[in-house]
């Protein structure tokens, strides 16, 4: 399109504020390293043995890790926004998230079933994340059967609502019977976090994470032209049952890794979207799903700086923080435009 | 015999409309002929609950036929992949469009569907057939506005001009007329008439302006209890069709106007 070319100083600018957030959230933390040392490290001549290990081997994962979290729910977001073209749509609308909380859940909590000599072995790293895998996917198979046997996408809606509400069913009951640590451990699970990914980690984090991006572009026309309504859509020759599968295998992807290695991040796949169409003012996926990258990546960057509350021994849970941030920008910005843009 | 065919965009034989549900058909029409020539407005008319959107469904290929064949450009319909079919037919739905966030420009743009590339970027020619669109319907100067700071005449004409941009030889419109009022019924059913003479395409729409489609239409399908007919208004109404179209308990149709007067 044309207007295309206007965007390109907002995009220039967003890369640039990235950038400075990035370094930023290298920088900050319970020990400051000034700017300098930063990108000193990077270039691999700083030469204080400390700060160069905490920036290679915590903040830099971290900050990455912030980026692919940040950028990948707002885009599973949008996703979702559009193909149930409904605003309150976010990337966990399909039961992802719940399915994730079960399968965590079901290891943690049900460790107490099957015996304490299991208990330790059961609850390292990664079987939360390999839970958590399998639990969103599971539940993202169920979906995708449902989506080829069921012709209207509002049902896949209801449905993805319904698997929730089944999976957190399961899981008050398994809390009912677990015990307090096992609780609180579950329930830490549940507050999210950046920052426990080793480079291993994070390597698998972002081949899925790329593969469920390189559907997210293949979806954009396809996106485009549901912007008219399915009827419309079919009518222009677009395969509506291929696209709605590839678009929903691209946010299981992408909501469901996120998920299981950074836990259950609230509030920035729904919002991050609504923020991007309030300052972007299009509907154009081909606009939208590059600005709503970088929108994801420096709030969720920005997120993460403020729960680290620098310079304090203390990390807030990064799920408080992203509500707390996020909602009042989303009202804020609502309220001063007096329109909802979808 | 040939040279006659390569003229019809559309044509049915025996064809049967209905749904399928479980084991016994409710048929709601059956024996349909109809044959539509190149640059020719038809419209479709009947009374509510007659079987006119299930005629447009089957002929758009929503929903199946029951019996019967339908041809667009002497090829099958059922033949057809969706892509082609994006290619010779352009709808115009009653149902709203999903985005009113959309500018005119875009909507139009996504007409254009069918010919771009995988990422949907527009080339010259997809530019040339949208400019084209929105001269011919006369909304450039709308060009850069928000569809949902349109009214609802002008929205329906973007709409037309989205199809117009599909590039196809065959439009079907589903009452394109309702929701407006007197002046734009006429204007949207006029602008029709315009577009067939100066592009030569095939326009079929339903309504339920009888009296305008009368006078603006080359051919009418009248769908009625008993039958469906086609064949040019004057005809139509030399053969007294218009009078079974409705019970005549409240209106009758008046020859001499070709209009529906209310009973006194």
């Amino acid at each position: 399109m044309p207007k295309t070319n206007t965007y390109t100083l907002s995009f220039i600018a967003l890369i640039f504020i990235l950038i400075i957030c990035f370094f930023m959230n290298i920088g900050l933390g319970s020990v400051s390293i000034p700017i300098q040392a930063v990108f000193k490290s990077f270039i691999g001549t700083l030469d204080h043995e400390s700060w160069s290990y905490i920036i290679q081997d915590y903040r830099l994962p971290k900050a990455i890790t912030a980026i692919l979290v940040g950028s990948g729910l707002g885009i599973s977001g949008l996703l979702m926004q559009t193909l149930f073209r409904n605003p309150l749509a976010g990337p966990f609308v399909l039961g992802i998230s719940s399915g994730a909380s079960l399968g965590v859940a079901l290891v943690i909590l049900g460790s107490g079933i099957f015996g304490g000599m299991f208990a330790s072995l059961l609850i390292s790293k990664w079987s939360v994340v390999i839970a958590a895998s399998l639990g969103s996917f599971l539940v993202l198979l169920a979906v995708l059967v449902v989506s080829s046997r069921v012709r209207d996408t509002m049902a896949i809606l209801i449905i993805g609502l319904m698997f929730g509400s089944i999976t957190a069913a399961i899981v008050s009951v398994l809390s009912y019977f677990s015990s307090a640590e096992q609780l609180q451990q579950y329930i830490f699970w549940g507050f999210g976090s950046l920052g426990n990914l080793s480079w291993n980690e994070l390597f698998i984090f972002l081949i899925v994470y790329c593969f469920g991006m390189l559907l997210s572009i293949l979806s954009i026309k396809g996106l485009n032209t549901l912007l008219l309504g399915e009827n419309y859509a079919k009518s222009l020759g677009l395969n509506i049952k291929k696209s709605r599968f590839v678009i929903i295998l691209a946010t299981s992807l992408l909501a469901g890794t996120i998920t299981a290695f950074a836990g259950p991040i609230a509030f920035i796949g729904l919002a991050i979207p609504h923020i991007t169409r309030q300052v972007f003012n299009t509907s154009n996926h081909k606009i939208l799903l590059p600005a709503v990258f970088l929108f994801g990546a420096i709030i969720m960057l920005i997120c993460d700086s403020i729960a680290q509350l620098p310079t304090s021994d203390y990390t807030l849970p990064i799920n408080a923080i992203t509500s707390l941030i996020g909602a009042p920008v989303v009202i804020w910005l609502l309220v001063r435009k007096r329109k909802m843009i979808f | 015999m040939a040279h006659t065919n390569q003229h019809i965009i559309l044509k049915t034989e025996q064809l049967s409309i209905g749904y399928k549900s479980k084991k016994v058909p409710t048929i709601i029409a059956s024996n349909i002929q109809i044959e539509l020539q190149k640059g020719e407005l038809i419209g479709l008319v009947g009374a509510n609950g007659i079987g006119k959107s299930t005629l447009l469904r089957t002929l758009t290929n929503v929903q199946e036929s029951l019996k019967g064949n339908i041809y667009i450009h002497n090829k099958l319909l059922s033949n057809y992949t969706s892509e082609e079919l994006a290619k010779s037919m352009s709808l115009v739905l009653t149902e709203p469009i999903a985005s009113k966030n959309l500018s005119v420009f875009e909507l139009v743009a996504l007409g254009r569907h069918p010919y771009t590339n995988w990422v949907g970027n527009l080339n010259t020619k997809d530019m040339e057939s949208i400019h084209q669109a929105l001269s011919l319907t006369n909304i450039e100067t709308l060009k850069h506005k928000k569809c949902f700071e349109l009214s609802d005449g002008q929205l329906q004409k973007v709409l037309i001009a989205r199809a117009l941009a599909q590039d196809t030889d065959l439009i079907i419109l589903d009452e394109p007329t309702t929701h407006l009022d007197m002046y734009h019924k006429a204007y949207i059913l006029k602008l029709l008439q315009k577009l067939v003479k100066e592009t030569n395409k095939t326009i079929l729409f339903s309504s339920h302006e009888i009296d305008l489609a009368i006078q603006l239409c080359d051919k009418m399908i009248v769908m009625t209890q008993e039958t469906v007919i086609t064949d040019a208004p004057c005809n139509l109404i030399s053969k007294g069709v218009f009078n079974s179209l409705f019970p005549e308990d409240l209106i009758v149709f008046n020859k001499h106007t070709g209009s529906f007067r209310v009973k006194k």
